[in-house]
């Protein structure tokens, strides 16, 4: 039974690592813009098409390198030309406006691609588990871990060293006295939108592997992105990174005792934080009211 | 009477007179009873959203989760408790209510974006119930086994299953009840101050209001409002599923409400009206409706804020 | 005096615009009542060709498609041309449910198709039957609809959970092993194969370590995966299907487990091992069409036919579906003469199916008692890439009659009640 439950916490790990980087591009938009993006799994499933499509020419080492900046940059032009027109305006519209993208975005893929799930390979010196026992601890998990914990450490390092990630801080906090300080805000917003739509392009690129590639493969990655957020605290960043991995483990335990429940208990988990602590985790109070 | 009083008398006979003779009109123009009932129905459930949040000014995007409820309250009331219609809509009715009070306990203290992610989360968890409790609800098939029963009116029985028009007719009588319900409350007082809410909350609290209570309230008659619309849906289709508890659901009402005008009414029946139709038509036409359809969320969103009332009333001014 | 000149003027003037209006009602005529004699007979086809089930829903669509195409090529039905009606029940009741209405009452349909999502088909069932709407369910797997919920005027082209549990059960216990653990989807589809399986096994004198119950849309396997392996079985059978089976199938594989325990399951898609990387594609499965069978006529013929609309990939099971649900309408109302759907559904149990629509070696045939197509399970084994073909996935071992894979009708539960 000990060797069970260590298996599944460990995997559970495993899992939460995943939801971690889906989450913490979420909460970067979400905190700095106040804008609701629920076109982030739409987002997702492009960059995983799109690695698919320049698999056959970069490999899927170069596809991992240049899909999510591609996904970016597809992030940026709908930021600029749809979301920045709706700053100031209640949230209300961001949220629709998203909500109707996501629509677009999957119909769309289902248009280019087809409805027909795509195969995708991983190099194969990654699709070996470390051993029979352990056999749900795969290379390619490991190096899902790795690419998390790699993406991690470079936000945290662009948020905390560089002049982008100081404003986006900055910003977060009090947006208005940074506009006064100068700085362009439009600018601003629109650099943030584009490093969390990358990670939702990495994080893309890294399900494909894992999961079968089609339309719909977004959807049910978008919910526990949120509840990581709010479990973690709204506004805090590690407080997301340990919100994923904490429902990463629950899920994964409850998977053990009550399959039907596995789903459930992330939000079953969100209700029981609301009640005993309402901004979360790390969150500070206030931080969105 | 007053000028403005006459013409308001006069839209609201045209509204009615419309409603009243759709069975009617739809028909030469191609469409069909059944669409005319599926329009109230929805259009009722974007009525109780905006209830919320055009008239007190707060976002909740998981309303569905109540319209669902109120499904599954009237479905397995059909099936286990009674053949009986009525009963059907009243538990329904007080199973999405009864849910929604306890939930708005939790949550009114929040507001804005976060407010919205908490009542989308709260939403999902009923998904999943309904989802997962395959024993009672019949999981992802959903509740089945049951249909809308006819009307023992004393003097004859009124039969609304087979007959389309006898149903719609029955449904716009219940639609009545519950929009004449939203506007006395709306007119009331307490409509007032919800309104005054929505429009400064901070000065709504220095005048002593006490806003949460008020917002728990609003919350939770939105919610019977809701539930009873899940009802009549559960009659519809003689089936509840869990996809109308889901976010999804959610926006399309969120939408209907926006695009026909949040702060009239009647706006969010014409939202529901255009959308559904415009669902349909498109649905038939296309596979690729989907894209149209969040086109039609881009475009509205950014172009029509105001709705297709608010768009006229603008235009009149 | 002018009255008098202008006269004769507006006599001869109207005379002419009569005659004039006469001529044309003559040419116009017949003309409108051709129209009325041409009215095209509407099979409708209720479908979800948005959400999970769009590759599918899409496939069987094709296959209807082909099947009209045909039709109307050899003088259509009762001499009128055939209109195929599609829409999409996008995975939703509500929606199936309204435009199944929409058809019927708008469209004036005279047959329904439909759905791949067995909830919706059966919530269509009921508007059909009420609407006495003649009614071939192409995809839709769930039991009850050729039995406890059984009705005159459905029928069921695919295989019900206990044909294909009874047609594989045999081969899998003979070749893995006797201790079976499952992965079930937990949905009525998944609890009733896995009620069929677990009956089979138990008459085979085998065990069941253990079962898996997973909800629908589970992307990560992992949990279930470890406790499977825990549990030390002999073969693990995935009664998942659709992108679960895919995901399913591509972690099992690259947690190597198929190299410890054997990996099977009952019912598989070409759809499923066209989406899963090569070294994914394995397993013993039964399917329920399969396109290479060399020698059996009317295959090629199929298969060139749908590769030319199909972007030159071949049939699936699903397209095969859809075509045989079409070709049924019209082959037993050119039989019987008459569209009245008592009528049809009456002619239709036991009509038997030629060789140039069943597409397989043995005699299909829609039964009386339960309207169940006896449809046959090709049994064999998932390979990663055919030898001649890329698209040969699967490699046929058996290919076992309807009639022995399916129950007795007295054991489905159904009993058809005709209406007055």
């Amino acid at each position: 039974m000990t060797q069970l439950l260590l298996f599944n916490v460990t995997n559970g790990l495993i899992i939460g690592a995943f939801y971690v980087l889906m989450a913490l591009g979420l909460s970067l938009i979400l905190n700095l813009s106040n804008v609701i993006n629920f076109a982030h799994g739409g987002f997702l499933v492009i960059g995983g098409y799109i690695a698919y499509t320049i698999t056959p020419y970069v490999g899927f080492w170069g596809a991992l390198l240049v899909a999510p900046p591609l996904t970016a940059v597809i992030g940026l032009v709908v930021e600029r030309v749809l979301i920045r027109p709706l700053y100031g305006r209640d949230p209300l519209y961001s949220l629709l406006l998203t909500f109707g993208m996501a629509f677009i975005i999957e119909d769309g893929t289902r248009f280019i691609w087809g409805p027909q799930g795509k195969p995708v390979t991983i190099p194969a010196f990654l699709a070996q588990p470390l051993s029979n026992d352990l056999f749900f601890i795969t290379g390619y998990r490991l190096f899902m871990v790795a690419v998390v914990m790699i993406a991690v450490a470079l936000l945290f390092l662009l948020l905390r060293h560089t002049r982008l990630g100081i404003r986006i801080r900055a910003g977060t906090l009090d947006l208005e006295t940074v506009a006064a300080l100068g700085i362009n805000v439009q600018m601003l917003r629109s650099l943030n939108f584009a490093v969390g739509i990358y990670l939702a392009g990495l994080s893309g690129v890294l399900a494909a592997g894992q999961l079968g590639l089609e339309p719909t493969m977004g959807t049910g990655l978008l919910m526990p992105s949120f509840i990581a957020i709010i479990v973690g605290g709204i506004g805090s960043l590690p407080g997301t990174l340990v919100g994923g991995l904490l429902i990463g483990v629950a899920s994964g335990l409850t998977a053990v005792f009550l399959p039907a429940a596995s789903e459930a208990v992330i939000y079953v988990m969100m209700a029981v934080v609301l009640l005993l602590r309402p901004r979360g985790l790390f969150g500070e109070e206030g931080m969105m009211s | 009477m007053s000028a403005v009083q006459t013409r308001k008398l006069i839209v609201l006979a045209a509204i009615w007179a419309t409603l009243l003779l759709a069975p009617y009109w739809m028909i030469p123009l191609g469409g069909y009873t059944a669409l005319a009932t599926r329009v109230l129905v929805l259009g009722l459930a974007a009525m109780s959203v905006n209830f919320l949040l055009g008239f007190t000014g707060v976002l909740s995007f998981g309303h569905a989760a109540y319209f669902g409820l109120g499904a599954y309250g009237a479905g397995l009331t059909l099936k286990f408790l009674a053949p009986s219609t009525p009963l059907a809509l009243v538990l329904g009715m007080l199973l999405g209510g009864l849910c929604g009070a306890i939930l708005g306990t939790l949550i009114v203290r929040r507001r804005g974006v976060y407010f919205a992610m908490v009542t989308i989360a709260f939403g999902q968890v009923f998904y999943y119930i309904a989802f997962q409790w395959s024993s009672l609800t019949g999981g992802d098939d959903g509740l089945r086994g049951f249909s809308r029963q006819p009307i023992d009116l004393g003097l004859f029985k009124l039969d609304i299953l087979s007959n389309a028009n006898n149903f719609y007719y029955f449904v716009l009588f219940c639609f009545a009840l519950v929009a004449g319900a939203m506007a006395f409350i709306l007119r009331s007082p307490f409509g007032r101050t919800m309104i005054a809410i929505r429009e400064n909350e901070r000065r709504a609290r220095f005048l002593g209001i006490p806003v949460e209570r008020h917002i728990w309230i609003a919350f939770t008659l939105s919610c019977f409002f809701m539930g009873f619309a899940g009802a009549l849906y559960a009659l519809v289709n003689n089936f509840a599923d869990p996809r109308g508890l889901h976010y999804s659901q959610s926006g399309d009402f969120v939408m209907m409400a926006v695009m026909g005008g949040m702060r009239s009414f009647w706006g969010p029946l014409l939202g529901a009206a255009v959308f559904v139709v415009l669902q349909d038509y498109l649905s038939s036409i296309t596979v690729n409706w989907m894209s149209f359809v969040g086109l039609l969320f881009v475009l509205v969103v950014l172009f029509f804020p105001r709705g297709l009332l608010g768009f006229l009333q603008r235009s009149k001014a | 005096m002018t009255s008098q000149t202008f006269t004769p003027k507006f006599d001869r003037r109207r005379l002419m615009k009569g005659a004039a209006a006469l001529g044309a009602f003559q040419v116009a005529s017949p003309f409108l009542i051709q129209a009325r004699g041409e009215t095209p007979v509407r099979i409708g086809m209720v479908d979800p060709l948005t959400g999970v089930y769009a590759a599918p829903a899409g496939n069987e669509v094709m296959g209807a498609r082909l099947a009209i195409e045909q039709i109307n090529a050899k003088g259509g039905i009762l001499g009128r041309q055939v209109e195929l009606l599609v829409e999409d029940s996008a995975n939703d009741v509500g929606t199936g449910v309204q435009k199944a209405r929409k058809l019927i009452e708008r469209d004036q349909v005279n047959f329904m198709i439909g759905d791949v999502n067995s909830g919706i088909a059966a919530a269509i069932a009921q508007v059909t039957a009420e609407k006495k709407i003649l009614h071939i369910v192409s995809g839709g797997h769930t039991d009850s609809i050729t039995g406890k919920d059984c009705k005159w005027n459905v029928f069921r082209v695919c295989n019900t959970t206990r044909m294909e549990a009874n047609s594989v059960s045999g081969v899998l216990f003979s070749k893995y092993g006797k201790k079976w653990h499952f992965i079930t989807p937990d949905y009525a589809f998944g609890h009733t194969l896995y009620d069929a399986c677990t009956d089979d096994l138990k008459k085979l004198g085998g065990s069941v370590t253990g079962n898996e119950l997973t909800p629908l849309g589970t992307t990560d396997f992992s949990a279930y995966l470890i406790k499977a392996r825990a549990a030390n079985p002999d073969v693990m059978i995935l009664l998942v299907q659709g992108s679960d089976m895919i995901n399913c199938l591509k972690q099992v594989v690259q947690f190597g487990l198929n190299k410890q325990i054997h990996v099977a399951g009952t019912q598989q898609e070409l759809e499923s091992l066209a989406a899963l990387p090569p070294e994914a594609r394995i397993g013993i499965w039964m399917f329920e069409w399969y396109w290479k069978q060399p020698g059996v006529p009317g295959v090629d013929k199929f298969v060139a036919d749908i590769r030319k609309v199909n972007n030159g990939n071949v049939p699936t099971a699903r397209h095969w579906f859809g075509y045989v649900s079409a070709m049924s309408f019209a082959l037993v109302a050119n039989q019987e003469k008459v569209l009245d759907a008592v009528k049809l559904a009456a002619a239709l149990e036991n009509f038997e199916l030629p060789d140039d629509v069943k597409l397989q070696p043995n005699k299909v045939y829609y039964r009386k008692g339960d309207h169940q197509l006896m449809t046959s399970a090709f049994v064999g084994e998932a390979q990663s890439k055919g030898k001649d073909d890329p698209e040969d996935l699967y490699r046929v071992d058996e290919v076992v009659p309807g009639d022995k894979t399916a129950p007795a009708v007295g054991e489905t539960g159904c009993t058809i009640q005709w209406p007055a």
